[in-house]
């Protein structure tokens, strides 16, 4: 019995330190323009000005960031369940020739993030003429969350067994019949969890964003959100107001597939 | 790699009457449909640029970003002649081992808590989850704002705790600064690692517990005897990728000091950007992401080293 009332304690205190800095942001977000350059600063708002939230539609172009962010989120999503499906597929349920081969080769890439090879990404989208195009966006991040995608899809297609598929076999379905019908559905937690995690790492991308577009129409929030903060201007508040815009979606989705996650993780990566 | 099963099944195809040679390179490209568009995006996404950085390197680049010609190694030359070269390197390889270690302990405890049966865990899981949902980026930026010398929550707290009799300045000493972006960096890392291992106590079959209870082993000596040794292939996972993000964490020193003042808290990652769009010095910058490249190497081979551990375990 103590010990359930010690959990839940150390719990709950786990549970605000880990929510306190966006708490912050949140208070941060309602505080009138002129009350952030007192010192000390104030705990709570004096006057909670929560017009800022409606002022940073106005502030900067903050419409075009998210529909920046959603295209790109969105497209290099689709790019990466598109690639990534067949491949786990095939290898969960194959051996072949090049097998081990193009697991290795996931299993390297898996390792690369576009911060290490930003450069080169750069020189490489100046070669293409990719430069300041969506394009490049939707690339890049499809192709750096495809190997964790292909990892967590393929621990869940193996899981399947292969008799059920051989039932639909009798049952005169074809390859892809048999993949929609009965391993899709039953791998759903995976495929949820290879969505949203794809999605979301695009829609915080930031280095290769930052890197590679120019133009105020191209710029993701990851991108657009800082600059409300630069040498000329400081309206801390407009930059925590859109933050938050930018990640209460996101945390909602997340929150959505917690449990999905842990299944996701147990098949993909730790067992 | 050579794989054990697919050798068995090459010696049982070459007893059975063999094949035309259109059925074997049939069989040879049936996995490509499959695989191709994987195989296509990896090579111009990931591959090219690891190619185009090497060649970046050994290119005379001028700072509108015009190939002028070979250059050589002229751009290591000048890279290593970089005084701040060798204290950013054994900078990096501190934060990176500070921030891993501190963050794997964390998470060793927090996967324990949010395993165990208590009212109210599933809003404790979405809590630690928000810093992975939320973006680095947003999150460095609140923590520099908490750490402002005006009017910075950190300040404010500690003035009327009498811990400080004046704000500090927390993000213009390196020192300082170093500590505080480390622990942003282990609080971002935290869920991710923290799930992994939660991931890896679920694999943890319940008869293993009641074995340990029935033989009298306390609860430490079970953690220790027991759970630690099967949580071995979960904490290799979480601490490599852990590793890798860590060495890659570019926003949190972006955003909250830029890797100022100088390059006192610059990292490998920043180091190299400023080279290339500060000084506008790509082929150094070049130069500076090989070596950066090949640390990480080094690391993905350790990882190769430990997933074949795991195989033979199996």
């Amino acid at each position: 019995m103590t010990r359930r009332i010690v959990l839940t304690g150390v719990g709950w205190l786990v549970a605000l330190a880990f929510l306190l800095p966006y708490l912050q942001m949140f208070v941060t977000a309602l505080k009138p323009e002129r009350e952030l350059t007192r010192s000390p600063g104030t705990y709570l708002p004096s006057h909670w000005t929560w017009s800022n939230f409606t002022d940073v539609w106005s502030a900067a172009p903050v419409w075009t960031y998210m529909r920046v962010s959603l295209t790109v989120a969105a497209a290099a999503t689709l790019v990466t369940l598109a690639c990534a499906m067949p491949a786990a597929y095939y290898t969960a349920r194959n051996r072949f020739r090049g097998r081990g081969a193009f697991l290795l080769l996931v299993l390297v890439t898996q390792m690369f993030a576009p911060t290490a090879l930003v450069i080169g990404i750069y020189r490489e989208m100046v070669a293409l003429d990719l430069t300041d195009t969506l394009l490049s966006l939707i690339l890049v991040n499809a192709a750096f969350n495809l190997p964790f995608c292909i990892w967590i899809l393929h621990g869940y297609f193996s899981s399947i067994p292969k008799e059920l598929e051989e039932a639909a076999f009798l049952d005169g379905a074809g390859r892809v019949r048999a993949l929609t019908r009965v391993t899709l559905p039953i791998s759903m937690p995976g495929v949820v969890t290879a969505i949203v995690y794809t999605f979301i790492a695009a829609w915080n991308e930031y280095i290769v964003a930052l890197t590679v577009t120019a133009s105020p129409d191209r710029r993701p929030l990851t991108v657009g959100i800082p600059s409300f903060v630069t040498q000329y201007q400081a309206h801390w508040q407009y930059l925590f107001a859109t933050s938050l815009i930018a990640i209460i979606p996101v945390v909602v989705l997340f929150v959505f597939i917690e449990r999905y996650l842990i299944g996701g993780l147990t098949a993909g990566s730790v067992k | 790699m050579r794989d054990p099963k697919t050798g068995e099944r090459g010696a049982a195809a070459s007893t059975a009457p063999r094949p035309s040679l259109l059925r074997r390179t049939g069989r040879a490209l049936a996995p490509l449909p499959w695989l191709a568009p994987s195989l296509a995006l990896i090579a111009t996404v990931v591959l090219w640029p690891v190619i185009e950085m090497v060649r970046t390197s050994l290119q005379k680049i001028s700072s509108s970003g015009v190939t002028l010609g070979y250059r050589g190694g002229g751009n290591y030359t000048d890279l290593f002649g970089e005084d701040d070269l060798v204290p950013v390197v054994l900078r990096t390889l501190l934060w990176v081992a500070g921030v891993v270690v501190i963050t794997m302990v964390l998470s060793l405890a927090l996967g324990q808590l949010l395993n165990a049966r208590f009212p109210g865990r599933r809003v404790v899981r979405w809590a630690v989850i928000v810093p992975w949902a939320a973006s680095v980026l947003m999150t460095a930026l609140i923590w520099k704002w908490m750490l402002d010398n005006y009017s910075g929550l950190v300040n404010r707290v500690l003035l009327d705790l009498h811990v400080i009799d004046e704000p500090v300045n927390w993000l213009a000493h390196p020192g300082q600064a170093m500590l505080w972006m480390m622990w942003v960096a282990v609080f971002v890392s935290l869920p991710f690692t923290s799930f992994v291992i939660l991931a890896g106590l679920q694999t943890i079959p319940a008869d293993v517990y009641e074995a340990a209870r029935v033989d009298g082993a306390g609860s430490v000596r079970t953690y220790f005897a027991i759970t630690l040794p099967l949580l071995r292939p979960a904490v290799l996972i979480a601490s490599i990728i852990n590793v890798i993000n860590v060495f890659n964490s570019f926003p949190i020193i972006w955003a909250m000091t830029g890797g100022g003042p100088g390059s006192k808290t610059d990292t490998t990652t920043t180091f190299m950007y400023k080279l290339a769009f500060y000084d506008q010095n790509v082929g150094e910058s070049g130069a500076m992401a090989v070596v950066n490249f090949a640390l990480i190497l080094v690391m993905v081979l350790l990882y190769l080293r430990a997933a074949r551990w795991r195989e033979e375990v199996r």
